[in-house]
């Protein structure tokens, strides 16, 4: 509380100490400013703005607002700041900006404006404030109790309104930030519930209401890469996942004669005239090598 | 030495926060740039508050942080939901609304 | 302001004159609407209402006759038309001389025609609306002669313009008649922008358009305006009675069925000309110059009709331009001013007569030859059509004016009037008015002999429609009107000579004037006369009857013949003059409307489009663009108020 309490900074003179203080932390916000801009990874650039950030709450308390200059650092710095650093850890982190420029002409322009700009400010600020002698907090007498409460004074009194609004600006900030972030799908609760879901089901919405057929079923092995076999012989398309393509594979050099199509009695020509092996996957499956002889994986 | 000097400062960081909103595209990034130009308001509100001798320039900078605190939340929801939707972070990138 | 002369209000019978017209417009309205259910009886309604008229317009002329000269012209208002401003017109009837001499024109030959209809369009699905629109054009023509100012006047003048439209386009699916009905309205239209005008200047200068009112104050027109008005009454006149140079609409409209023809485009419409110069005899009083191009028009007239009629072989076309030269006559006679003007409306009733008798004979021939109007396929039918043949024969010889027939005396007076006018005109008037007494003998000589004499070419000739031809008489319904108007066209003449017709029309337009110093004396002007029309006869027997006429139409033939069938080359001298320039002018606005206007339209259009397409490449969608803009205009904005303020 020392520093709070310590008679006139922001007084109607720059004492010494604080002149020493200008020329210390000016350079540095500068400095961090600049690395800000300059740094190509995001991480770097929040850490010098935390440089300035800290520079500038110094600053703050060197002027006679020491609260302001708490609450720029704790609030500003520690909080803002981190929710910085969490955003770029979710996002971007490891998107370091390219040194190329797609825009043309925009770092040239922008660089002639920036300058122009603090060209015109500085120009204005030092004509207008040339010989300005500051009357100083402590002499009007509104820093009469300490810098906290004579701002809580204001804020009561004469800004109630605006306060309260923003406290109003808040909470409203706080919901918009979570309806803009909330991100859970919602697909489970399209459908309406279970009642819609057999209705549309039944009037064929997903396209046949039995769970599609499992692999390998009247197949001669159970691995997810054999398709299923329907009665007849013939492959159930349905059981074939889309993203895998089927391979030509070949026709096997004799059926084995415990084949499951024995069953259905049809000539061997019959069969095997039908495009794609069934006798050939279910083979090779039968001959037990594996799940992939006679699918590939394509993307 | 007068405080005429921070307003200098400030009317440089302000400067250079505008041209590292125009050159960099990261919006993180483009955001923070904001943020200094904000900072950079601060300074000279708190500046005119010392030569004025009132403390009503103080009670505008807290005004101003509250509602920069309130931009970064919502800033950085906007952010993240398009980084969500599009997986990227780039302000170069969201450019359909054009011609 | 001049004193208004006081005109006595119809009385007595005359206060029926508004009977007159509202019984065809009931007749018209009756007819037009009730559709189907009139069939049976349309006809004899038609027939009735302007039988009726003409018997009231008797009941009014006698009316008239009891009373004293001065008296004879009355007025009936009957409401206010419109007040618009300083303007306003009563609906208000003139019974005078003039109105109820053609007031009996109309509805008598009307009546007769009407008549005569109920024949003619027996097979004509359509009769009853076709006796609807010969009613509207009898209320229009009415409407025209009675009305007692400009404005009525017009609204018949373009009411009698809409029925001959009409009419002429009677058999609509025949493009021939529909274009000529076109034809004659689009001319017309020419002739009624004149009258449009005439009356325009008369309302300005004069602030009345009441006959009593502008004829008691026509002293207070400029001599340059009373010209402007004679010459745009003229053109009026001229369109709607197809005189020179607006005479071609006239020959066509003979597309339309013949009691049309012979009502409307022989006796009674296409003389409203006449009527509306002589109704308007105190303005052209005024205007020797007018008066001199009212002569002029109608000798050129006279003399094309009488060469183009000698070169057609086709009936109804040689009565039209006969028509055609008879109005020239009658607009001779109105252009010779106070000498004139009563020998105009004598020949005008005359000519009424005997030739809707004429194209009345005629629609008998053409009915009895299966609707043929080629004289060349006629020949020998006087054995035939003996009824025909003999009202034919005396209307022939009213028209070419054989001694003591109606044209005799009507013709011969204008005539006579012509060798009367000052000067030259005397020699070119009268000389040009008879010979084309001559030409008319001759071309009508040439007609009857074609059609009633000689070899009957048609024995060997079939229809259209390849039937044989089997000339029969009319009916009675027919042939009555006929006879009627064989009889007027025989005794009208002498009646009305001996009952001084000048004398009676004095009231309305002014006290017959002999010219002095004739160059020609008025008792030898009928042996002239005669002696010509006798000559014409001869050649025509000479040229025509004692040789064989060839079916089809000699050619090559020499250059007046040729030129007279292509009527002079007025058909081509409009086109080449009016309807040409008129279709460059329109394409060159049609271009220039395209091109020009379009262009300008499009052009800018485009050229927004255009810039806009380019300039909306400066919304590149790029964040950073749009905030560097908005920071070089920050930078501008303070840059220029520190300047303001520190200059």
């Amino acid at each position: 509380m020392n520093v709070l309490a310590q008679g006139a900074p922001g007084g109607d003179a720059v004492s010494v100490a604080e002149a020493v203080a200008f020329w210390i932390l000016g350079p540095i916000a500068l400095a961090g400013a600049l690395g800000m801009v300059f740094a190509r990874n995001a991480v770097h650039s929040a850490m010098w703005l935390v440089l300035t950030m800290l520079s500038l709450g110094a600053l703050y308390m060197a002027q006679g607002a020491p609260f302001l200059g708490f609450v720029q650092i704790i609030v500003y710095t520690g909080a803002v700041m981190m929710l910085f650093l969490f955003v770029l850890m979710l996002a971007g982190r490891d998107s370091s900006d390219s040194v190329v420029e797609v825009l043309r002409g925009q770092r040239v322009a922008a660089l002639l404006f920036g300058v122009g700009l603090a060209v015109l400010l500085v120009a204005t600020v030092g004509r207008a404030f040339a010989d300005v002698t500051p009357a100083g907090l402590a002499a009007g007498g509104s820093n009469w109790n300490g810098n906290v409460p004579g701002i809580g004074q204001l804020l009561f009194t004469r800004y109630l309104l605006a306060f309260e609004l923003t406290s109003a600006l808040l909470i409203t900030a706080a919901l918009g930030a979570m309806v803009l972030a909330y991100a859970q799908t919602r697909a489970h609760v399209r459908r309406g519930g279970q009642r819609a879901m057999v209705e549309a089901r039944l009037r064929g919405d997903p396209a046949r209401i039995a769970p599609l057929p499992g692999p390998g079923v009247f197949a001669t092995a159970n691995s997810v890469a054999v398709p299923a076999v329907l009665p007849d012989g013939s492959i159930a398309a349905d059981s074939l996942a889309e993203i895998i393509d089927r391979t030509e594979v070949r026709p096997a050099p004799e059926p084995a004669p415990d084949d499951a199509h024995a069953l259905t009695g049809r000539p061997l020509a019959e069969r095997g005239g039908r495009g794609t092996s069934v006798e050939g996957g279910s083979t090779e499956g039968s001959a037990g090598d594996g799940s992939t002889a006679g699918t590939g994986v394509h993307r | 030495m007068t405080p005429t000097a921070y307003l200098l400062l400030s009317a440089l960081l302000f400067a250079i926060g505008a041209v590292g909103v125009l050159v960099r595209r990261n919006a993180i990034v483009v955001f923070m740039c904001i943020e200094l130009m904000l900072n950079a308001v601060n300074l000279s509100l708190v500046t005119f508050a010392r030569i004025n001798g009132t403390l009503d320039g103080q009670v505008m900078a807290f005004f101003a942080m509250v509602v920069a605190a309130a931009e970064v939340v919502v800033g950085l929801a906007i952010i993240m939901s398009i980084f969500r939707t599009r997986r990227t972070a780039s302000v170069d990138d969201a450019n359909l609304l054009k011609y | 302001m001049t004193e208004l002369p006081e005109v006595a209000v119809a009385t007595g019978v005359a206060s029926l004159a508004w009977l007159l017209f509202v019984l065809p417009a009931l007749g018209a309205a009756i007819l037009l609407l009730a559709g189907r259910r009139a069939d049976g009886w349309g006809h004899w309604l038609g027939v009735g209402t302007v039988a009726t008229s003409f018997v009231i317009g008797l009941a009014i002329f006698f009316d008239t006759l009891a009373l004293e000269p001065e008296a004879r012209t009355r007025e009936q208002s009957l409401f206010q038309w419109f007040a618009v401003g300083g303007l306003d017109v009563d609906f208000g009837l003139r019974v005078d001389p003039l109105s109820l001499t053609f007031v009996l024109l109309i509805t008598g030959v009307g009546a007769l025609i009407h008549l005569y209809s109920v024949g003619y369009m027996a097979h004509d699905p359509g009769r009853r609306r076709f006796f609807g629109q010969l009613n509207l054009f009898v209320t229009a023509m009415l409407l025209l002669v009675l009305g007692n100012n400009f404005v009525l006047l017009y609204l018949g003048w373009e009411g009698v313009g809409l029925a001959s439209y009409l009419l002429i386009g009677w058999y609509q699916d025949r493009p021939s008649a529909a274009t000529a009905a076109k034809k004659a309205f689009l001319m017309n239209r020419v002739g009624d922008v004149g009258l449009a005008l005439a009356i325009f200047i008369l309302w300005t200068d004069l602030g009345t358009l009441q006959y009593t009112e502008v004829f008691a104050r026509v002293g207070e027109l400029s001599s340059g305006a009373a010209l402007a008005i004679t010459l745009l009454l003229l053109l009026g006149a001229c369109g709607k009675s197809g005189q020179f140079p607006l005479q071609a609409w006239l020959p066509d409209a003979m597309e339309g069925p013949t009691p049309v023809s012979a009502l409307i485009h022989a006796a009674t419409m296409v003389t409203a000309g006449v009527y509306l110069i002589a109704r308007a005899n105190p303005i052209y009083d005024l205007s020797e110059a007018g008066r001199l191009v009212v002569a002029i028009v109608g000798t050129i007239t006279l003399l094309i009709g009488a060469i183009i009629g000698c070169a057609y072989d086709d009936i109804k076309k040689v009565l039209a331009y006969s028509t055609v030269s008879q109005i020239g006559y009658m607009f001779l006679a109105v252009g010779l001013g106070p000498a004139g003007y009563a020998l105009g409306i004598f020949h005008l009733l005359t000519h009424g007569f005997f030739k809707a008798g004429l194209f009345l004979g005629a629609g008998s021939v053409m009915h009895a030859m299966h609707d043929e109007v080629d004289m060349r396929r006629y020949g020998g039918l006087a054995r035939y059509l003996p009824i025909t043949f003999a009202t034919f024969g005396l209307g022939y010889l009213a028209l070419i004016g054989f001694p003591f027939l109606s044209g005799y005396y009507s013709k011969d007076e204008i005539i006579a009037a012509s060798f009367g006018a000052p000067g030259w005109q005397g020699w070119v008037f009268g000389g040009c008015a008879t010979l084309a007494a001559g030409l008319t003998a001759f071309y009508m000589t040439r007609l009857v002999l074609m059609t009633f004499f000689g070899e009957r070419r048609w024995e060997q000739l079939q229809t259209a429609d390849g039937k044989d031809y089997h000339p029969h008489e009319a009916p009675a319904v027919m042939t009555v009107p006929m006879v009627v108007l064989a009889v007027g066209s025989v005794f009208a003449g002498f009646l009305l000579y001996v009952a001084d017709l000048p004398a009676f029309l004095a009231p309305s337009l002014g006290e017959l004037v002999e010219p002095e110093g004739a160059v020609v004396a008025h008792s030898a002007v009928p042996f002239l006369v005669v002696g010509i029309s006798a000559l014409g006869v001869l050649v025509a027997w000479l040229t025509v009857g004692r040789h064989r006429v060839p079916v089809h139409r000699p050619e090559p033939v020499s250059l007046p013949v040729r030129a007279a069938r292509r009527d002079l080359y007025a058909n081509a001298i409009n086109e080449t003059l009016i309807a040409r320039p008129g279709i460059w002018l329109t394409r060159a606005l049609v271009y220039f409307d395209n091109r020009g206007v379009d262009g300008l339209v499009n052009g800018s259009a485009a050229a927004l489009g255009g810039s806009s397409a380019r300039l909306r490449r400066l919304q590149t969608g790029f964040v950073r663009s749009y905030a560097l803009s908005m920071l070089g205009g920050s930078v501008l904005v303070i840059g220029a108020l520190l300047a303001v303020v520190l200059a």
